[in-house]
């Protein structure tokens, strides 16, 4: 419980700094001024995101080897903490174009892509309510989650390569091009506190779902007797 | 159906256990079955029947424990199964004849000759007239008989059969009776499940009782025997 | 050699069930007919316009034919079990899987192959001047869709609302067939046509890709 707490004020602390870092240290953008700041929290959560998915497939992959209930519970768990994360990454996109491009959305290819991500794990996560007998789901899921994520590249590349006519972001669109030194050190700060919250919000979920997982089985046991 | 391709196996059942997230299908269940005998399973539904079927079909793999099949004493390894197996559905596709369907098996199956196998055994569960009729016009007593056909492709030692008789009139259950009884009698090993009272209970040399997963009862001959297979009526 | 007569023996069994009753090839056939009608509603389909949609529509309405179509797969060999049946009889259960998405790739050919006339009809598109090279898309295109969604069809087929999965679950992970067909489709209908081989290598890319993950994860697909 302590090392709970004590984990929870570090990551709130990172944040807090991280929050500091990208609005005073870093420098105003020339161009764009204040709002390009989001682009701290925008790309640190779009690689925690990634990073949280990369941890769902091997999770799956592990549960597929090896049937120990962790791995699902530790696979549905970075699945759901990835989708927070890429939701976040789609909330903030519009409210950095709006005032830089003067549409909410464009079809640009990160956007897009980033998008049929949000719509795989959504998938994912909508595939394990649907299968009652937790073995079952937890195999089905599993392999589905694996098909997803070798996905990803491939969504990525036909996105990238086929949709991108449309007009490019300033700075994202090759990424580092604009960006300067002190930005760069802001954004992997950012990334650093961002994968704090999501080793806390996976930690927190994989315990809920572990005791979730003992209940279906006294319940069942109940049910049965 | 009498004839003696195969060698006689036993099949031997070590703690298995066969859990579905956490609930016990089965739980710790030993058993050895000699070559040759004819057992009975009763039980209520959801006792573990079919499951110790499956499994010992190798369709659904134990959580834990070992299934071998015996050969003289002989674990004869990991071959492809040894048995054959008639579920309760038919396992056979009603849009293809009987004859279809027993071609496809067998070929499957890497059988010889498949078209003179499939000869024999529709000509042995008195198919043959039918054999180009949709098996989806079959009544439920005719799917049986491709059911068990299906079955004994391959040859098999062990014939398990999942509640055989539900559904059968009288003419299919009489015709399933002297069925059972000619593979019984050529020597091949049988586990069948009963839910309710049958005669064919009467053709079986052992009887076993399972309860939420466990053998609580097994005998061979006596006053035990019928009140064993009475609780399959319960 | 085992999952190759294996596979034969299969596939026969599935083209014989299917033109017994041609069930999925009407449903199909007449589905994609009907949005093909209804999308020249979305815009004025002159010459000039369908160039620039006609790949677009006709990938989509073929995606959304194909999760109609195989949704029945591994659905059907349940109401009897028989697919147990074919666990116990065959060595490979990879046999299973390839008969099957062989299978599924011919249905959707068969589809295309009537339906394209109609389409280039419709649209005002001439099809014929690249027509070998549209049947390599097309083929590479629904290769790729057959393998994903027989493989998904097995797990959807096992959930609750199994009518209702597929879709869900196929169609994003479709995402690259679309983009990927409808690019080479589009250059193949334009007013100067070309070959675009970059497209081409990534449809077979994405075929082979799944095709591998298929092979090494299709036992577990089908376990009990």
């Amino acid at each position: 419980m302590k090392k709970s707490v004590l984990s929870a004020m570090v990551v709130v602390l990172l944040l807090g700094l991280s929050g500091y870092a990208s609005f005073f240290i870093a420098p105003t953008d020339a161009k764009q001024g204040l709002i390009y700041r989001i682009l701290f929290l925008h790309v640190a959560s779009a690689w925690t995101g990634l990073t949280s998915f990369f941890i769902c497939f091997i999770a799956n992959l592990l549960y597929v080897l090896r049937r120990q209930p962790r791995w699902d519970w530790l696979g549905v768990s970075a699945g759901e903490t990835g989708l927070v994360f890429t939701t976040v990454v789609l909330l903030t996109g519009p409210i950095w174009a709006h005032p830089v491009w003067g549409i909410w959305w464009t079809w640009d290819a990160r956007l897009t892509s980033t998008f049929v991500l949000w719509l795989l794990y959504v998938s994912y996560l909508l595939l394990r309510t649907l299968v009652e007998e937790p073995d079952r789901r937890a195999l089905l899921s599993a392999l589905f989650g694996i098909f997803a994520f070798i996905d990803v590249p491939l969504v990525f590349g036909s996105i990238r390569w086929w949709r991108t006519q449309h007009p490019q972001p300033i700075i994202m669109g090759a990424p580092g091009a604009g960006l300067d030194p002190t930005m760069y050190k802001v954004l992997f700060f950012t990334w650093l506190a961002m994968l704090g919250l999501m080793t806390l919000l996976l930690r927190q979920r994989y315990r809920l779902e572990a005791m979730r997982g003992d209940l279906e089985i006294i319940q069942r046991e109940l049910e049965a007797a | 159906m009498t004839s003696t391709v195969f060698s006689p196996t036993g099949i031997r059942f070590e703690n298995i256990d066969k859990r579905y997230g956490g609930l016990y299908a089965l739980r710790r269940v030993s058993l050895e079955i000699s070559a040759g005998e004819c057992v009975v399973f009763a039980g209520r539904n959801g006792s573990g029947k079919t499951t110790l079927l499956r499994i010992a079909a190798r369709l659904a793999r134990p959580s834990s424990g070992v299934v071998s099949f015996l050969n003289g004493g002989e674990d004869r390894g990991g071959m492809l199964p040894p048995a054959g197996f008639v579920a309760h559905a038919t396992m056979v596709y009603d849009e293809l004849t009987a004859e279809e369907n027993l071609l496809l098996f067998a070929r499957l199956q890497g059988i010889a000759e498949p078209a003179a196998r499939a000869e024999t055994l529709l000509r042995e569960v008195g198919l043959a007239e039918r054999r180009n009729s949709l098996v989806r016009t079959f009544s439920r007593g005719m799917r049986q008989r491709v059911a068990i056909a299906r079955a004994l492709l391959n040859e098999p030692a062990v014939v398990l059969l999942d509640e055989p008789t539900t559904g059968l009139d009288t003419e299919g259950a009489s015709w399933f009776a002297q069925t059972l009884r000619q593979l019984r009698d050529s020597g091949r090993t049988i586990l069948m499940s009963l839910h309710g009272e049958s005669e064919v209970s009467t053709l079986a040399t052992r009887a076993l009782r399972l309860d939420a997963g466990a053998v609580v009862a097994d005998t061979l001959t006596g006053a035990n025997f019928r009140s064993i297979l009475a609780f399959a009526n319960a | 050699m085992a999952l190759l007569s294996s596979t034969a023996v299969l596939l026969d069994k599935e083209l014989r069930t299917e033109f017994r009753s041609r069930e999925l090839l009407t449903t199909t056939t007449v589905f994609v007919l009907i949005v093909i009608v209804l999308f020249s509603f979305s815009f004025d389909p002159t010459s000039e316009e369908s160039r620039r949609f006609g790949a677009g529509l006709l990938w989509l309405a073929l995606l959304f034919a194909a999760s109609l179509m195989l949704q029945p797969c591994f659905l059907r060999e349940q109401s009897n079990d028989t697919l147990s049946a074919l666990r116990l009889s065959v060595s490979d259960p990879f046999a299973i899987f390839l008969a099957k998405l062989v299978a599924n790739t011919l249905f959707l050919l068969l589809t295309e192959l009537l339906l394209l006339p109609v389409f280039a009809v419709l649209y005002n598109v001439s099809v014929l001047p690249m027509l070998h090279w549209l049947v390599l898309v097309f083929f590479l295109g629904s290769l790729g869709v057959s393998i994903t969604g027989t493989a998904l069809s097995a797990i959807s087929a096992q959930a609750r609302m199994r009518e209702l999965l597929l879709p869900l679950l196929l169609l994003p992970l479709l995402t690259p067939i679309l983009v990927a067909s409808t690019e080479v489709t589009a250059a193949l209908f334009d007013r100067s046509p070309y070959v675009q081989w970059k497209g081409v290598g990534f449809l077979a890319v994405f075929d082979l890709a799944f095709l591998t993950i298929l092979w090494l994860l299709g036992e577990y697909l089908l376990e009990e």
